[in-house]
Order: C-alpha cells, then sequence, then structure tokens
C-alpha cells in the first residue's frame, strides 16, 4: 500500500427524480440518494465502505464506476476525470475498473455459458485471440477456485459461492487495478463468506488491486479493509483506518453501528455497552437540517440541527482519522 | 481421466428439450408436422403416382357427363373440383403455400418485432415512445381494408401476401418483447457488462436476446398457424396467390359453388387446413410451457373448472 491516491470522489452528488403524490397535478422531487461525498482510494489499499441499507452507498458505487452519471462534482480516476469523458473514451478506462456485484443470483445471465461470460471482458477489449480465448477463461477459472471442466455450464448449475467467484472471474480478466465490491458476500452463507473473502484478498496480494469494498457488516469490513468509512443518509460520517475507527470512534453514529455487532464476551459487553438508536433514518427525499444523524443522536443540541458539521480530524486525531461530528466522542467515553 | 459424474447438469435449453420429449401431446404435433412437411416435399412424387398434376383438368375422367365432379375413388382419391382437377394432388401443392408462407411470414415478422421491441425497451425514452406509439398505430390498422386495397393495387401474389401478413403481425410481437426487455433491463448482469463497457449493440445481442429468445420461439410458433389462416383468408378472397396454383384457401373458395353436390371440396382442404393451424398452435403451448416451467401450473389452475 502507498499513499498514491487512485480515485478521487470530490463532492460527489446523485440525485434521482421522484414521482410525489401519486395521478395527476404532481410535481417531481429530487431523492438526494449521495450528497456531496469526498472520498479517496490509494493504490493497494482496501477502503470500506459500511452504511445501512438505503444510505446511498450502491449508489454511489455504481456513479463510481460510471454506471450512473452524477448530478454533481467529480470521479477522478488516476488524476483524470471520469465523469465528463464522453462514453467511447471510457472504454480504457473500463479495462482499469471493475465491478462485483451483490447478487450472485443476478449478475450472471441465466442464459449464457459460463464460459462466455467469462470471456466477455476478453472480446469487449479485444485482448488476445479467438483461438486462445478458452485457454485465458480456463486459467482465470482455475485462478478464482472454479473447476475449468466446467466451462460449459450455465449459471444455474453453480451455487452461489461459485456463482460469485464466476463474477470475479469477469471482474479481473482484464487485470483492473481497481475493483468496487458491492457487497459481494451479503448474498452468502457465512461459511461461503470467508471463503470469497480470503479469495478477494488473496487476489489483492497477487493482482496488487485497489478495493473500494461496501458492506453493511462491519465485522466484514473490519476483517479486509485498510481503512473505513461510515455513510449515513447519503453523506460520509466518518473515515478512519481501520484500527483507529475501531478502537476509538468519533461519531455517535459510528459507535451506534459498532456497538451492534454481536460481542460474545460478555466482559467485553459490559466495557462497551450496547447503543440502540431510537427510531427510522429519515426519508432521504426530506433529509433533516444540519447534521443529518441529529434526529435520532443521543448527543445531539441545537448546533447539530442548524450547521452541517464538516468532515475534519476531531480531538487529537491526525488527519487520517476524520469525522462530521460536532460533538465527537473522545476515546472510551460511553455514548 | 477422472470418472463421469453420474448427475450431470443441465442448461436451460437442455431442461425445455427434456420436458418436451416427455410431452406426449408435443410429440403427437411435431409428428403431425413432420408427416405434413413430407407431403408438402413428396408433392410432385403424388401427382406422379396419380398421374394427375395440380393444374390439370380431366373434363371426361373427373366430371361426370352432367357436369358433377366425381367424388373420392380409385382414380381421384380424394375426389375431383369443379374443373376435373385432382383435389389429393392440389391439397398437397397447397401445402407447400401454405407452410412457405406460414415460416417465412413469422419469421420475418419474429424478426422485425423483436430488433424494434429490444431496441424499444432498451434505450427507452424518446425512441421507446416512437417506436411504441408506431406499433400501436399498426395495431390498430383494419387488417381488410388495407389488404383488399393494396392487392388492388399491385395485384395479388405471393410475395404481396407475405408482407401483408408480415405487416400485420410484427408489432404484437414487438409490444410483448418491449415489455420483457424492460423488465430485464436494470438487472444486474446487464449492469455488469456495462462496467465491462459493451456497447449498445453487445448489450441487446448477447444479454438481452437470449433471456427474450424462448418468448420469441413461442410466438414464431403461434404465428405461423395465423399466418397460414392469413394467407388462406387472402386466397379465398381471391387476394392471395393468383390461381390456377393451388392454395387451400382458393381450394375453399372453389368449393363454394359446389359443395352442396361434392362435399369432398370443401371437408379435405378444410380439414388440412384446421389440422395445421391446430397443431402448430398447441405446440406453441407445449413449447411455452417447456421453455418457462413456471407456466406450467398457472395456465392449467387458471384455465376454467371443466377443461
Amino acid at each position: 500500500m502507498t499513499d498514491e491516491v487512485l480515485v478521487r470522489i470530490k463532492d460527489v452528488v446523485k440525485e434521482f427524480p421522484v414521482k410525489a403524490g401519486s395521478g395527476f397535478g404532481h410535481g417531481k422531487r429530487l431523492l438526494q440518494a449521495v450528497a456531496g461525498v469526498s472520498l479517496e482510494v490509494r493504490r493497494g489499499e482496501t477502503l470500506g465502505l459500511v452504511g445501512e441499507t438505503g444510505c446511498g452507498k450502491s449508489t454511489l458505487a455504481r456513479c463510481v464506476v460510471r454506471l450512473l452519471e452524477i448530478d454533481g462534482g467529480q470521479v477522478l480516476f488516476d488524476d483524470e476525470d471520469l465523469t465528463t469523458a464522453p462514453h467511447a473514451a471510457m472504454l480504457p478506462y473500463r479495462r482499469r475498473m471493475q465491478m462485483v456485484f451483490q447478487d450472485p443470483y443476478g449478475s450472471l445471465n441465466p442464459r449464457r455459458r459460463v464460459g462466455s461470460i467469462i470471456g466477455d471482458p476478453f472480446v469487449i477489449h479485444d485482448i488476445g485471440s479467438a483461438a486462445g480465448r478458452k485457454r485465458q477463461v480456463q486459467d482465470l477459472m482455475a485462478l478464482v477456485g472454479l473447476n475449468p471442466e466446467h466451462y460449459n455450464r450455465f449459471p444455474g448449475e453453480f451455487s452461489g459461492g461459485q456463482r460469485q467467484r464466476i463474477g470475479i472471474a469477469r471482474a479481473i480478466a482484464v487485470r483492473p487495478e481497481f475493483i468496487v465490491c458491492d457487497e459481494p458476500t451479503s448474498a452468502l452463507d457465512v461459511s461461503i463468506q470467508a471463503q470469497i473473502l480470503n479469495l478477494l484478498d488473496d487476489l489483492q496480494a497477487e493482482l496488487g488491486l485497489s478495493y473500494l469494498f461496501i458492506a453493511h457488516d462491519l465485522s466484514v469490513v473490519r476483517h479486509v479493509s485498510d481503512r473505513v468509512a461510515v455513510m449515513y443518509l447519503g453523506r460520509i460520517m466518518e473515515v478512519a483506518p481501520s484500527e483507529s475507527l475501531y478502537a476509538s470512534a468519533r461519531h455517535p453514529y459510528t459507535r451506534a453501528l459498532l456497538s451492534a455487532t454481536p460481542v460474545f464476551d460478555p466482559d467485553e459487553r459490559r466495557e462497551h455497552p450496547e447503543v440502540i438508536l431510537t427510531g427510522d433514518p429519515p426519508s432521504p427525499l426530506n433529509p433533516p437540517t444540519g447534521c443529518r444523524f441529529h434526529p435520532r443522536c443521543p448527543r445531539a443540541q441545537a448546533r447539530c440541527t442548524a450547521e452541517i458539521p464538516a468532515l475534519l480530524p476531531r480531538h487529537a486525531d491526525d488527519s487520517g482519522h476524520l469525522a462530521a461530528c460536532h460533538f465527537p466522542l473522545s476515546d472510551g467515553e460511553i455514548l | 481421466m477422472s470418472a463421469k459424474p453420474i448427475i450431470a447438469g443441465r442448461g436451460p435449453w437442455q431442461l425445455a428439450f427434456e420436458r418436451l420429449r416427455n410431452d406426449r401431446t408435443a410429440i403427437a404435433c411435431a409428428v403431425t408436422l413432420v408427416a405434413t412437411v413430407l407431403v408438402a416435399i413428396a408433392a410432385p412424387l403424388l401427382a406422379l403416382v396419380t398421374g394427375h398434376s395440380p393444374i390439370e383438368q380431366f373434363s371426361e375422367a373427373g366430371l361426370s357427363p352432367t357436369g358433377i365432379p366425381v367424388g373420392p375413388g380409385s382414380t381421384f382419391w380424394l375426389g375431383a373440383d369443379g374443373l376435373g382437377r385432382d383435389v389429393l394432388v392440389r391439397i398437397a401443392y397447397g401445402t407447400r403455400v401454405s407452410l412457405l408462407v406460414g415460416v417465412v411470414a413469422s419469421t420475418l415478422a419474429v424478426i422485425i418485432g423483436a430488433a424494434v421491441g429490444i431496441t424499444a425497451g432498451w434505450f427507452g425514452g424518446a425512441i421507446d415512445n416512437f417506436l411504441s406509439r408506431f406499433m400501436d398505430g399498426v395495431l390498430s390498422l383494419p387488417f381488410l381494408v388495407l389488404a383488399l386495397a393494396l392487392a388492388a393495387l399491385v395485384g395479388p401474389s405471393l410475395g404481396v401476401s407475405i408482407f401483408l401478413i408480415v405487416f400485420f403481425s410484427w408489432a404484437s410481437i414487438g409490444r410483448v418483447i418491449r415489455a420483457q426487455t424492460r423488465s430485464i433491463r436494470d438487472r444486474e448482469y446487464v449492469q455488469a457488462a456495462r462496467a465491462l463497457g459493451a456497447g449498445n449493440l453487445r448489450v441487446m445481442l448477447v444479454e438481452l436476446l437470449p433471456v427474450v429468445s424462448p418468448t420469441i420461439i413461442v410466438y414464431a410458433t403461434l404465428l405461423i398457424p395465423s399466418a397460414i389462416a392469413f394467407e388462406a383468408t387472402l386466397s379465398f378472397l381471391g387476394l392471395g396467390v393468383p390461381p390456377p396454383t393451388p392454395t387451400w384457401g382458393n381450394m375453399l373458395a372453389d368449393a363454394m359453388a359446389y359443395y352442396k353436390v361434392a362435399w369432398w371440396l370443401l371437408l379435405f382442404p378444410g380439414a388440412a387446413l384446421l389440422t395445421v393451424t391446430y397443431t402448430f398452435n398447441v405446440l406453441g403451448d407445449s413449447l411455452r410451457d417447456a421453455l418457462d416451467p413456471r407456466h406450467d401450473q398457472t395456465i392449467r389452475s387458471t384455465g376454467g373448472d371443466d377443461e
């Protein structure tokens, strides 16, 4: 891992038009799924991105690989602005960044053979000869732990974990530098999750990959990430190196998320009592003013409803640990 | 070499084929259709064996002294028609026209319908709006009025028949394919293809087409009988293939003058038409069940109580 930034996400905004009400005479409203997010992914690192369902993390992922056009901000890949590039100019970058999808059942075309699915990147980017393609695909299948003899099978003949391996083989086929993993393990059995996480880890070491790893499970993210960003309702609440985030979370939301992970040691539970948040996440159609977390925050004060907190180092943290909170927790403080 | 696995995996097409093989109705239909194709191919052989060409008029052997056509017998196996022509040989030659029109017209209609439907469904927006309104327009045109007008304008022929059938058939398939395309365009495998850098054409041909192809196959099969019936209608009205070329439609039209004294003129071409259209329709249903097993139960359970 180096300090060289590979992907720079700058103030990205993504809005979806939503039909308000029903019938005639109602205008369209905008749902701001991503409300000004800035993040960096450094070469060779894994940046974890966690948040509840609906907080905009998958939308952000699709904006980064430009499956969605963004409505504000920039995504820079290797210092090249991809957000305004015409689609034809995107092709070389598509080769350098890839995506692994959440649903191993939905991300493989059920009517196509696995060999042809994994071979897609070679055809699209015109790599190698048609004659050598089967060999290339079978090498990839072996690399991700699939039986190369299953080349001619259909996705329906594989288990969830095997399908996710197929999706990973397709993503690494073009030897990308950067892969967005959109909850790659959340649809899998726990025993299979570990296999897939280890595979991603091995491939990172072998191919020098950088990951943006999205999950809603903090224990998974902790296992794989060098740094972790916490997202809530379209905004980044806190971003820090893994150890630092888990040891001394500054944002009350991060603390609440951390306390929701099951703890098996009763002593540890006594030291870190579980924080139960009240209420549901507010609708992104009508986000709270100021800090978006304030209606559910036990520490919220008047300032939180009025002023949006900036993402800054809090207390004595260095520039690597940023939190967007007016009243950050100090080390060991109980929420 | 490792031992072969006992339980072999099967792809979606293979599964559909297995289901068809176990479907007696489908097998019966397939056998009937193969027989029909053989009759069409063997039509000249039949003419040779009977010694009757399809357009030759036997005014002595085929007609009674009073001018009434002779019935089925050893010379004319299925009887003779009003001009003393052999009904059996004419039906066999008519099979050629019917199958040709049915297969060619439904193939063309399905290709156009699928292309327009996938394009409209994938691009959406203004392209979808334009194509969808165009399909609505085609579907609201009165078939017979336009057929009469066009046939009067350029004269009846096989080509005009096929054109008319295609023109009035593709839009209904197009709408179905468009709807299905819209329902799958946001699937993750389509996004995965786009993330890889696949262009519009590749997404449509490689990702979308294989998924909608079962629907295309079912519609193609169901369109063949309606195309055959369309052609028979056009020929019956004198707008199809011009005489003396025999078609089932113009044979039925000729029968109208004689059916009171010569039942075979109506019965045999009518039976041929009914058998082939019915068989294709039943086969289409079987194909739909085989290609989409979820249809199997729903059709039968909601199909009424006495069927």
